[in-house]
This record gives C-alpha cells, sequence and structure tokens, in this order.
C-alpha cells in the first residue's frame, strides 16, 4: 500500500511538471487560432479587421487617460501634453484607416459572394480564360515576382469562392492588401484591368470548375500549389520545379545559378527566401499548419505568404506530401509502437512474477 | 532454490533475449547501405556516340566500366553484347588478378595490366600472364542505345546462365 | 605468486578463481553485497538511470556512425540522413532524444529520494557528492548533445549559455569567444561540443558511474527507516535460511528481481514516450535550420535546467548571475549545511519535512515559471520562488542545528 502511496506522489507532482512546461505553457506563448474548416468567405478577414478596430480604441482611449492624467497635474511640462496629444492624434489616425479597412473588406466580400450567385457561362468563361494563358502559359518565366502557376487543375486544388475572390481582387483575396497598400503592384494585379464585369468573373471561375480538373497526386497537389515559392531540398525540388540530374557538373552548376536567379526574384517580391518546406511537418503543429496555410495572417500577422485558397481536401494532400519528405518515420514508427510497448509490458508481468518468486520467503 | 522460482528467471531472460534478437535486427538494418547509396548503383550509359576501337571508361559502384566498341575485324564472342547493329564489350575494368586497372593499347588490342603483365583481349579473355580468368561483365540492361549498368537485362541474364560473365 | 592448481582445466571455474577471483568478487559485487529488506520502490532508481545510461551509449553509437559535425551538414546529416535515410535511424534518435530528457526526471526523483531519507550524510557524504558531480556532468553532457542537430533551439541555446561565461560586469568576452573558437558559435564550436559530447564527457561520466557505486559499498544503501543495521549479524542470519527474521537481502538475486520489475514498469512508459510523445524531447523549433539572423519568438532551455535558468532570469544582471551560481553548486554542500545527527525519513525529522516539501514545490514552481514567457503576474511568482529558494539553503542550517536527536 504504500508503495502505491508513494507512487501516487511521483506521479502526481511528474505530471504537475509536465502539464505545467508543455501544454500550459505553450498555451501562453502561442495565441489559440481558430480555424474556418478551408471554408474562404471572408469572415475571417473581416473579424480580423474589427479586432484591429478593438485593439486600435483600446490604444486610443489608453492614449487619452494619460493625456488626462497629464493635466491633472498641475505644473505639468507643456512638452508632455504635446506628446500625449500626438499620441492620441495617431491613434485616432489608425482607428479611422482600420474602420475603412473593415468597410473595405465587408464590400468586397459581399460582392464575392454576389458574383457566386450569377448565372454563369461557361463557353464565354472560356473565351476569357484565353487571356490568363498569357502568364499562366508554363514558360516557367518569372513575372514580377514568382513564375505563374499551371492552371490545369486549378478547378480542384483551389476553393470556388477563393476563385472568385481572387480574380475580383489577387491581394484581397490573399489576404496581403496591407502589403500593396503603397506603390508596389500585386503581381496578379493586372486581371483586374483584364477581368473586369463580375459576370465575366463568374464566367472564368465556372468554365474553371468545369474543365481545369483532375485528380492530383499528393506530390502534384504540393508542387502546384506551394513550389513556385517554396524548395525542399530533402526532395530535391526547388522554386524551378523538380531538379534533373545532371552528368556533367557543369551542368549542374549552370542549373543551380538558374535556381539562385530565380530565388532571387522570389526573394525580392517576398521580402526574403520563404523558407525550405523539408522539415516544415516537423517544426510546426498540425494546427498551426492548417491555419497558417488556411490564412497565415492569424499566425505570422504581417507575412508576406499570400492565402493560397487550397480546399480541405487539397491541403490534406499538401500535408501527406510534407509528412512523407519531412517524416517518412511516421508508418513505422506507429507499426512498430505498439509491439515495443507490448513486449514490455509481458516483460514487466514475468518480472513481476519473478520479483514474487524471489521475495516469498523474506516476509 | 524452487523450481519454479529458477523457471520465472528463466522465461524472463528468455523472453529478454528475443528482444535483443529485434534489437539486433535493427542495430543490423542501421548498417545496411543507405538508399542514396543505393541509388546510385544505377548508371546509365548512352552508346549512340561510340566509336570503334576507342575505349570508354565509365564509373559505376565505384568501379571503372570498360565499354569497347568492336571493329570488324574482331572476333565475335559470346561475351559480346550487342547493342542494334554493333558488337560492345561491357566489363569491370580490373584485372582479375590482383585487381589493378589494365590499359588498352588500341594497336595490339589488347589490354595490358601494368602490375603484373596480364593481358586480354578485345573479348576480354586473358591471354597472357597471372590472370586466372575473363574480366568481369556487370549487371546490364539493354534499353535502345543506352545501357543501364547495375540492372540485369534478359540478355545479361543469358550469358550468366551460359556461364561467360565472369 | 600466489599458489594455483596446477592441473585446473583451462577456463575451469579453479582456473578462473586463481587468476581472477572471480567467486570473490562475485560474493563482494553481488550474492553478498547487502541491501536492506526495508525498502521501497525508489530504490530502484540508480539502475533505472544505469539502464537509462546504457540506452543513450548504444544509441548514440548508431547515432555517431552518420552524424557530421559541420555546420554546413550537420541539420541535413540528422534529419535527413539519420530520420529517413538509415534504417531505424528515426528509432535511434528518438531513444536518444527521449532518454536524455527522461534521464532528468529520474535523476530528479533519485536526488529528491536521497533527500528525503537523509541518505546523504554520516558516512555517506561522497555517494552525494560523486551523485551531484554526475548530475553537473549529465548537464553537461545534455547541454553539448543540443547543440548537434545544429537546429534554431541549438544555435541559440548555444549563444545563450555561452555568453552567461561573460561573467556579467566581468565582460570576459575572451573567455566567450575562446570558448567558442568563434565570434558566434559557428564551426570550431560545433566540432569541440560534438568531441565532448561522445568522447570527453561520456567518459568522465562512466569514471564517475564507478566512483559513485564505489562510494556506495561500505557505507550501504539506507533503507526507509533510516534504520543503522548490523550488516554482518543480519547476513549470517540471512545465510543460515532465516531469511523473515534477517533485515538484509543480497543484491542479487533478490534485490536485483524487484529493481528488473520496476525497469520493466519504466520501460512501458518510456517507449510510450519515445513512439508516441515525443516533442516535450524534441522541440519542434529545432526542426528549423540553425539562423544567426532570425532569433525564435520564444526561446527556452530543455525543462531540467527551468529551475536554475529561472533563479537566474528574474533578477538584474550581476546578482542573477551569482544567485545562478549559488543555485548550482549549493547542492553539493547539502551533506554539511544540514546539522542534524539524524539518519531518518523526512516525516519522522520535524520542520524538516515541511522544508523538504516547500523545496519540491518551489522548484516545480521555478520549474513551470522558467518556461512561461516573463510577464505580469508570471514575473512576480518567478522572483518570489527564485527568493525562496536561496532562502531555503540558511533556513535548512537553523531548523537542522535545533533539530532533537531522535
Amino acid at each position: 500500500m504504500r508503495e502505491f502511496k508513494i507512487l501516487a506522489v511521483v506521479v502526481f507532482f511528474t505530471l504537475v511538471v509536465y502539464i505545467g512546461v508543455e501544454p500550459f505553457a505553450h498555451s501562453q506563448m502561442h495565441a489559440h487560432v481558430e480555424g474556418h474548416d478551408f471554408v474562404y468567405d471572408g469572415t475571417a478577414d473581416i473579424e480580423e479587421a474589427n479586432t484591429r478596430v478593438e485593439n486600435t480604441k483600446e490604444a486610443l482611449k489608453k492614449a487619452q487617460d494619460e493625456l488626462a492624467k497629464i493635466q491633472g497635474i498641475d505644473d505639468a511640462p507643456q512638452e508632455d501634453i504635446v506628446k500625449a496629444q500626438e499620441a492620441i492624434k495617431k491613434q485616432e489616425g489608425a482607428l479611422v484607416k482600420a474602420e475603412e479597412t473593415v468597410k473595405r473588406k465587408s464590400l468586397f466580400w459581399n460582392n464575392v459572394a454576389s458574383i457566386a450567385q450569377l448565372d454563369a457561362n461557361v463557353s464565354n468563361g472560356e473565351a476569357s480564360f484565353g487571356t490568363c494563358m498569357a502568364c499562366h502559359n508554363g514558360a516557367g518565366i518569372n513575372m514580377g515576382g514568382v513564375i505563374p502557376p499551371s492552371l490545369d487543375h486549378v478547378g480542384s486544388l483551389y476553393d470556388r469562392n477563393y476563385l472568385i475572390a481572387l480574380l475580383k481582387d489577387p491581394a484581397m483575396a490573399s489576404n496581403v492588401d496591407h502589403k500593396y497598400a503603397n506603390t508596389m503592384m500585386h503581381p496578379m494585379g493586372s486581371v483586374m484591368a483584364m477581368v473586369t464585369s463580375d459576370q465575366q468573373i463568374a464566367d472564368i471561375v465556372e468554365y474553371m470548375m468545369q474543365n481545369k480538373v483532375g485528380e492530383l497526386e499528393p506530390k502534384a497537389a504540393f508542387e502546384e500549389a506551394c513550389v513556385r515559392c517554396h524548395a525542399v531540398r530533402y526532395a530535391k525540388i526547388t522554386q524551378l520545379g523538380d531538379t534533373p540530374e545532371f552528368k556533367e557538373e557543369k551542368d549542374a552548376l549552370a542549373y543551380k545559378i538558374k535556381v539562385l536567379d530565380e530565388q532571387a526574384l522570389v526573394k525580392a517580391y517576398m521580402g526574403k527566401l520563404p523558407p525550405d518546406l523539408s522539415m516544415m511537418i516537423r517544426a510546426r503543429s498540425p494546427h498551426y499548419m492548417e491555419t497558417f496555410v488556411e490564412n497565415p495572417q492569424t499566425q505570422l500577422p504581417g507575412t508576406s505568404m499570400p492565402r493560397v485558397g487550397l480546399t480541405k481536401e487539397n491541403y490534406e494532400k499538401v500535408k501527406t506530401y510534407l509528412e512523407e519528405v519531412g517524416d517518412p518515420s511516421k508508418p513505422a514508427r506507429e507499426a512498430i509502437g505498439p509491439w515495443v510497448i507490448l513486449f514490455f509490458v509481458v516483460f514487466a508481468v514475468l518480472a513481476y512474477l519473478w520479483k514474487k518468486s524471489q521475495w516469498k520467503d523474506l516476509h | 532454490m524452487s523450481s519454479r522460482r529458477d523457471f520465472m528467471g528463466m522465461a524472463l531472460g528468455g523472453f529478454s533475449a528475443l528482444g535483443g534478437l529485434a534489437a539486433l535486427y535493427a542495430m543490423k538494418r542501421s548498417w545496411d547501405p543507405l538508399p542514396s547509396v543505393k541509388a546510385v548503383g544505377f548508371t546509365t550509359v548512352d552508346l549512340s556516340g561510340a566509336q570503334e576501337n576507342v575505349l570508354s571508361v565509365e564509373k559505376w559502384r565505384g568501379k571503372p566500366i570498360f565499354i569497347l566498341k568492336k571493329s570488324a575485324d574482331m572476333p565475335s564472342d559470346d561475351r559480346d553484347v550487342i547493342v542494334g547493329q554493333d558488337r560492345y564489350l561491357v566489363a569491370i575494368g580490373l584485372c582479375t588478378h590482383l585487381g589493378c586497372i589494365p590499359a588498352y593499347l588500341p594497336n595490339d588490342k589488347i589490354f595490358h595490366c601494368a602490375c603484373h603483365g596480364g593481358e586480354f583481349d578485345a573479348s576480354g579473355r586473358e591471354i597472357f600472364g597471372p590472370p586466372p580468368s575473363p574480366l568481369v561483365i556487370p549487371p546490364f540492361k539493354i534499353d535502345g542505345t543506352q545501357l543501364v549498368l547495375g540492372e540485369e537485362g534478359p540478355e545479361y541474364i543469358k550469358m550468366k546462365e551460359a556461364g561467360v560473365t565472369a | 605468486m600466489a599458489h594455483f592448481d596446477e592441473n585446473a582445466k583451462p577456463f575451469s571455474n579453479q582456473w578462473l578463481n586463481d587468476r581472477l577471483a572471480i567467486d570473490t568478487v562475485k560474493r563482494v559485487l553481488s550474492t553478498e553485497y547487502w541491501i536492506p529488506k526495508n525498502i521501497n520502490f525508489l530504490w530502484a532508481m540508480g539502475m533505472i538511470l544505469a539502464a537509462t545510461f546504457g540506452l543513450l551509449v548504444v544509441s548514440g553509437i548508431f547515432l555517431l556512425m552518420y552524424y557530421k559535425p559541420d555546420v554546413n551538414l550537420a541539420f541535413d546529416s540528422v534529419n535527413h540522413t539519420i530520420m529517413s535515410e538509415v534504417g531505424f535511424g528515426w528509432l535511434w534518435r528518438h531513444i536518444h532524444g527521449v532518454a536524455a530528457s527522461v534521464v532528468f526526471l529520474i535523476i530528479y526523483i533519485h536526488m529528491l529520494t536521497g533527500i528525503y531519507y537523509s541518505s546523504y550524510k554520516r558516512g555517506r557524504e561522497l555517494i552525494w557528492i560523486s551523485g551531484m558531480l554526475l548530475f553537473v556532468t549529465f548537464s553537461a553532457e545534455a547541454f553539448s548533445g543540443y547543440m548537434l542537430p545544429w537546429g534554431q533551439m541549438s544555435y541559440w541555446a548555444g549563444m545563450v549559455i555561452t555568453n552567461l561565461f561573460e561573467g556579467g560586469s566581468l565582460h570576459l568576452t575572451g573567455l566567450v569567444e575562446w570558448i567558442r573558437g568563434d565570434y558566434v558559435p559557428g564551426d570550431a564550436y560545433l566540432t569541440r561540443f560534438f568531441m565532448l559530447h561522445v568522447f570527453l564527457l561520456p567518459l568522465i561520466i562512466i569514471g564517475l558511474i564507478v566512483f559513485h557505486f564505489a562510494s556506495l559499498r561500505l557505507p550501504h544503501v539506507n533503507n526507509q527507516e533510516g534504520e543503522e543495521i548490523d550488516f554482518e549479524e543480519a547476513a549470517k542470519l540471512y545465510k543460515e535460511g532465516k531469511k523473515k527474521e534477517s533485515k538484509v537481502i543480497p543484491f542479487s538475486p533478490v534485490f536485483l528481481s524487484k529493481d528488473i520489475f520496476v525497469m520493466g514498469v519504466y520501460f512501458i512508459l518510456f517507449f510510450f514516450l519515445v513512439f508516441y510523445n515525443f516533442d516535450f524531447a524534441m522541440d519542434p523549433v529545432n526542426f528549423d535550420p540553425a539562423d544567426g539572423l532570425q532569433t525564435p519568438p520564444h526561446i527556452y532551455p530543455e525543462w531540467y535546467f527551468l529551475w536554475s535558468y529561472e533563479i537566474l532570469r528574474p533578477f538584474p544582471k550581476n546578482p542573477g548571475l551569482i544567485a545562478f551560481l549559488i543555485a548550482q553548486v549549493i547542492f553539493f554542500l547539502l551533506p554539511f549545511i544540514d546539522r542534524s545527527p539524524n539518519v531518518a525519513p523526512a516525516h519522522k525529522r520535524g520542520l524538516f519535512v515541511i522544508w523538504f516539501w516547500v523545496l519540491v514545490v518551489d522548484m516545480i514552481a521555478l520549474t513551470i515559471l522558467g518556461k512561461l514567457p516573463p510577464e505580469g503576474v508570471f514575473n512576480t511568482l518567478g522572483t518570489v520562488a527564485a527568493v525562496i529558494f536561496l532562502l531555503m539553503w540558511p533556513i535548512l542550517f537553523i531548523i537542522t542545528k535545533l533539530e532533537k536527536k531522535l
């Protein structure tokens, strides 16, 4: 009995330590991010903008309190008062901007919702789709920062609502509009001049949903969705796709220079070279990965990574591929684990019987 | 000591030994050549540019491979690798005596080993000196005008069954 | 030359006895190495530590064969070659990583057991001191091993810990650069810590383990009641067959059989962690390659260093370093700070039992607070816990001085 009491004490303190340094500490380090189940209707973006309004209001209130406090002091220096007033002005400006953003985002996503309701004409869509091919031509040439991705399976890879939004305003759809507030233009920004009517958008998207479809293997889904920015060196994938085999070192080096040139362009566009994804599946938790891919801003506010608009099914494929590359031992681990544990359960039982027989005559 | 006591100790020991065996298997697997090593165990050689009586040397699994396109005056041999209309000698370029790399003498159309003077003809058969057997033919597969070294194609299997690969 | 039997068959028992005295060795080290009968499963922690160290050595050997101590190759040799190419390479790495973490849990249980049952004094001081030396060497071993995968946590832990050697206001920048062999942790640094991890420190650990065992042989293992046993008398009873009356059991096979059972239970938990819950021991952040231009948003040591890290953190730089240094060495002095004449379990030692549980709770609080972001209430709590830890030692001196002989 005494042994069980001691064991209970040991287990209790061990669990307190474990819960304290693992689940609890991590819950304190990372804010919880709610997923939206890969539905792209703008709810998340508007929520995000509203939060910013709330935060700015709070900051404004703080600045106002600060001013009141300073004014409460009899001989407060004039410069402190001016400083406090400036801080208020700054927050007021930010508030106006934040409120505008909410309005803009709501308007945009309402518009997307109404386009989704339009009756689409597929053959008109096919005709308009030709304009897309000017850039998405498979030539592998960088345009404004990235190589335009293949559209061969665009209808199955991406969410319909997202595609509508993307044709309407690529920066807003990808939730990276903050990046293009000044002079920079989204690499796909020209679409806004080429596809101008809502009907046209509905037609093109309908055409893509019906004709640009196909079942993709995890690797293919990953390459179409991610590889224009991210390399995977453990799978010999670069921003140019699969690395061919070269017999001559000279050719291999020439190819490497092509890769470096492409990476330089991606880097110039994104601000930094997007990370290699070889080990990403183990470097981030499943929840982080899912919410990040769905809406990068939620996990890394201000990041230049755009929302890609993958459907849930295709996100699973991307995840499967990253697991194949970054955690290939998972199947073996899961297959062997139960046997090893069973072995030690039997071992412990046998050892207990042995111990009992050894200690039989002692008490 | 009662027998039951011994029995439990033995049972535990025996069961632990089982676990030990499993661990030994895992350790053995950890010493196996890596997949990346095995993957480069296949070398593809393009024969379309080969010239008669000019020896080309390829590297396969760290060893030199002799590839010699035979000219018409060289006698044919059941060791010849026939690709299209042409006959080739394909052999591991290591003397069967002690493993030096013989040099090809295109005028005499023989291989001469500098270490102990062993000689082989253009079919890779030993003709002089200490070598006990012909140059070894590596596993190969013919794929159009290409040769995949390391893979056993039907032509190689036939040669192996005829006992002429070594 | 001693007498020896000319006619003994080579490698027969007699032949070996004449040369190696194997029967005597066996008797002294196992069959007549007497252990008190009145013990509980906490007495098995030593063997569990030995077994875990064995697992670390074996798994380490297989990692060593494919690991490359080079800043350009280290990360990929671990995460690609070992984790996905080498047959069962992932298993060795998971065993190694989890064992490196769990071994500290067992060390702490082992230490606290020693404190609870007063097993560090009155003849057992050297057991305690050699054990503390093992703790310090294990800490160095764990730290140097943590550098090797050369991920973000490796790099930044290396940066922060080596910076401690700057000595606060002493500004020993030269010393820090000497330790690193570079201005920042780089190639020379990685290679020398690799050497420490796979050669010098394991060598020292093995030597210390032998010393730890040796220091245990004469004073014998303590028991649950702190009772002073006449081992010769008790052994005589046992050998006469009066096992019920005797207070002792032989190390082998009787004590060992219990150890092995406890070990079996421990291995169930251990391998559960290896296969299903390894993130606590293999921080996901360390799967990002080292980047000297970007610090991860949260850096923290492994859990077993957190309590002493938290003693460093709440204070200003210089006092913090001094507090940290005290935390590192104070446990060495335990046998000399404790002035009480009693060897008894804490619950029989009056105020000492309160002291013990306050220590446990305080160290756990420090551990948890050490990982939490140092903000707001956590900061205050951390400071309180650190101050309590430092006050614990003069208090121990006073309460044990007042303790009456039992």
